[in-house]
């Protein structure tokens, strides 16, 4: 039986890529696995009564050595803010590439703290800051220098002690570039290093906590329980800056989805599924809803959004309890129709999410594929021809171009960089001055332009020359040749008009990085929670791949 | 250091800002992140020309020829190179083609570096008394070192090269000689134990 992969046109409209979850083919989960069996270990840890100083994780295997590097500093109440537009932090980390001498960490203290305005060189490979929930901490430090443990309650409640407010890789600041290590085989998957980091960090935060209560009361102090370490995770703000991210890294984005389609697909094709597999299935369905029970928001758009999702998960659970029978032919397929046909989209990605989990044979080699060397794909083919141009257009586009711009609200919004901060915005460009400066992220009106261009051009012309004439689309006739071979590499929706939720975009990114529980705080920016659940480092070596659930 | 990233981002911005399209900043970046890379000076000459962009008269090159001559000005040396790099398919059985004064070449040369990848050819770019064999965008072979900005090149000339061995039949036969060294002389024995033998192809 062959299944054909889903329809872009579905896929890759902003509700449903929106509405994904993590899997095993999130970036979390793929990190842990490759780096289970890699050496870990807490080479330097000088921290004061307060928690300040300097500390260093690594992570070992035969010659190669990647080390953490934090620093913990005073801050002042006022001083703490989640923003972009914050200068100070509470911690700042840097992963750097071997094993630091005391130069390269004098060198680093001086510039990690800065973040942005510091510089880094071609020896550190990520970078980033924590802000402490400092009533989580102090609730956390206060319990276990007074012998007992914190109250669960509020820890499941928060989720974690520190939120990273930005992780920075590939060569910004100074950073290593990725050329200088994309051949390393522990970092085929994407974001991998950033993974690292804030895995370790998560450790730097139990370690750290646990080091100010014993300062605090040396005689009374006890560790935290590391069942309690392992429920908690690390929190992260993310706001705009991630959006215009995979527009502009088309064929990742297509090789993201590409390995969820595809892995869909390989399972909806399997014929007969044995019975651990489907009780697999249901299993971390069932145990995924305290995942969803225990899911805090404040915001009324997410709190419609789970409370869809709960009821279609339990309407979705009762179904495959009592009327559906996994031992007939291409189960998973019948199953994924009827989603497609009873529930709503979060519900529907939500199971595909969960079909993948006893299929580690289908979704582990997708997962070596979700790179992109980028810079292959980014010479236009000249030597092709308008006709053949406007034919991936209607082909591949025909959403799209049923768009009319020329309505206000379908062009209402335009994307530009922040002077201050150089991070992405969205702004109204009727009420905001600076649409003269707009990024090239309107895609969808921007490919319109260029169909109604082509249609006025000689059919046999080739691009080279359309190009002479034209250069205004080049942009768009790049993208229009990527998404010819790279059919997911397209966001088939409108990223400027009115009805655009912006976090749906960060939403899709943030699955695949593996996070639970958005949190949105307004359309445009959201916390969420990284590794909660996840084994500690210690217990790396022989560790539950379906932890998320536990 | 800056970062390879650094400066494509930088790059595309700031030919943003000078004027031209999203598209062919884009393009911009790239040039200059590959000239940084071969170590060729594509900060220096950019900053240079964006900056002065204002003062040239230029002119811009849309369809190449055999020979193209600015028209008392200097031709812009990223439309110029946007539309070799565009045309270079049917620019191939030129062979030769020449440009009367680029202003700031370098900013040129990236064009063809990439040219040469998409051709799957070398590309011999001379700019004045400055030469450049451009291999397939893998490397750069040139006599120019310097990290200066070249402001204006009187003549740019480029002969795209035809896939040819670079020694004499006779140098290759020598070393095919040697090379022989390494192989063992079948005696009738291990021929006949050999893969396929006894077997009749005739079946």
């Amino acid at each position: 039986m062959n299944i054909p992969l889903r329809d872009p046109n579905v896929v890759m409209k902003l509700s449903r890529l929106g509405s994904f979850h993590q899997s095993r083919l999130s970036f979390l989960r793929s990190f842990l696995k490759e780096f289970k069996d890699w050496e870990y270990k807490r080479d330097l840890f000088e921290l004061n009564e307060h928690g300040h100083g300097t500390a260093v994780f690594s992570f070992k295997k035969k010659n190669r050595v990647y080390s953490l590097i934090c620093f913990a500093n005073e801050l002042n109440e006022n001083e703490r803010s989640d923003r972009v537009i914050a200068t100070k932090w509470d911690t700042a980390f840097t992963l750097f590439d071997g094993v630091p001498t005391k130069l390269d960490i004098e060198r680093l203290k001086n510039e990690v703290p800065k973040q942005e305005i510091g510089r880094l060189s071609y020896k550190e490979l990520t970078l980033s800051r924590a802000n402490k929930s400092v009533r989580v901490f102090n609730h956390v430090v206060e319990s276990l220098s007074n012998g007992v443990q914190p109250d669960k309650e509020l820890l499941a409640k928060v989720g974690y002690l520190y939120r990273t407010t930005a992780v920075y890789g590939s060569g910004k600041f100074g950073l290593a570039d990725r050329f200088r290590i994309k051949n390393r085989e522990e970092i085929y998957g994407p974001f991998r290093l950033e993974m690292m980091l804030v895995y370790l960090v998560r450790q730097f935060t139990f370690d750290q906590v646990n080091h100010v209560a014993k300062k605090r009361n040396p005689k009374k102090a006890v560790n935290l329980d590391p069942e309690i370490c392992k429920s908690l995770g690390i929190g992260n703000s993310t706001g705009l800056g991630m959006a215009p991210f995979i527009v502009n890294h088309p064929t990742l984005l297509n090789n993201w989805i590409y390995a969820r389609e595809a892995s869909l697909k390989k399972i909806r094709e399997i014929k007969n599924v044995a019975i651990t597999e489907s009780n697999l299935f249901k299993d971390c369905l069932k145990k995924s809803i305290k995942n969803i029970t225990s899911w805090n928001t404040e915001s009324e758009y997410q709190i419609k959004k789970i409370k869809s999702l709960l009821k279609d998960l339990n309407k979705f659970i009762s179904f495959l309890d009592n009327e559906f029978n996994f031992n007939q032919e291409y189960p998973f397929n019948k199953l994924y129709e009827h989603l497609e046909l009873k529930y709503e989209e979060e519900c529907i990605e939500y199971a595909v999410s969960m079909m993948m989990e006893p299929y580690d044979n289908i979704v582990a080699p997708l997962i070596k594929e979700m790179s992109s060397e980028e810079d292959r794909y980014f010479n236009i083919p000249t030597e092709r021809t308008v006709l053949e141009l406007k034919t991936i257009l209607e082909n591949k586009y025909s959403e799209i171009l049923k768009i009319d711009f020329k309505k206000k609200e379908n062009n209402l919004n335009f994307w530009f960089i922040s002077k201050n901060k150089e991070e992405p915005r969205l702004a109204n460009r009727f009420h905001e001055n600076g649409s003269d400066l707009e990024q090239p992220l309107a895609i969808a009106r921007d490919i319109k332009k260029l169909y109604d261009t082509l249609s006025v051009a000689k059919n046999s012309s080739t691009i080279a020359i359309f190009l002479s004439n034209n250069n205004d689309l080049r942009h768009v006739i790049r993208r229009a040749f990527i998404v010819e071979k790279f059919p997911y590499s397209e966001i088939q929706d409108n990223t400027i008009g009115q009805e655009i939720i912006p976090i749906d975009m960060l939403r899709l990114k943030l699955s695949f990085f593996g996070a639970l529980k958005f949190d949105p705080r307004s359309d445009k920016w959201l916390r969420i929670c990284m590794f909660q659940g996840a084994p500690l480092p210690e217990q790396l070596k022989n560790y539950d791949e379906h932890w998320v659930y536990n | 250091m800056k970062s390879l990233s650094e400066i494509d981002t930088v790059s595309k911005r700031s030919s943003r800002a000078a004027g031209y399209t999203w598209g062919i900043a884009e393009e911009v970046g790239k040039n200059i992140r590959l000239l940084e890379f071969f170590s060729l000076p594509g900060i220096k000459n950019l900053n240079a020309f964006l900056n002065n962009k204002k003062n040239i008269k230029l002119e811009n090159l849309s369809l190449i020829t055999e020979d193209n001559r600015a028209n008392n000005s200097h031709y812009c040396p990223v439309i110029a190179g946007v539309n070799f790099l565009d045309q270079i398919k049917t620019l191939e059985n030129l062979s030769k083609i020449n440009f009367k004064d680029i202003a700031y070449p370098i900013l040129f040369l990236p064009f063809v570096s990439r040219a040469s990848e998409v051709l799957g050819k070398r590309i011999l770019l001379k700019i004045d008394e400055k030469k450049f064999l451009m291999n397939f965008n893998n490397c750069i072979y040139s006599n120019f070192s310097k990290q200066e900005i070249v402001k204006t090149a009187e003549r740019t000339s480029i002969k795209i090269l035809e896939n040819e061995d670079s020694f004499t039949e006779n140098e290759w036969k020598e070393l095919y000689k040697l090379s022989e060294e390494t192989f063992v002389e079948e005696n009738e024995s291990l021929k006949n134990s050999g893969a396929g033998a006894g077997l009749t192809d005739n079946d």
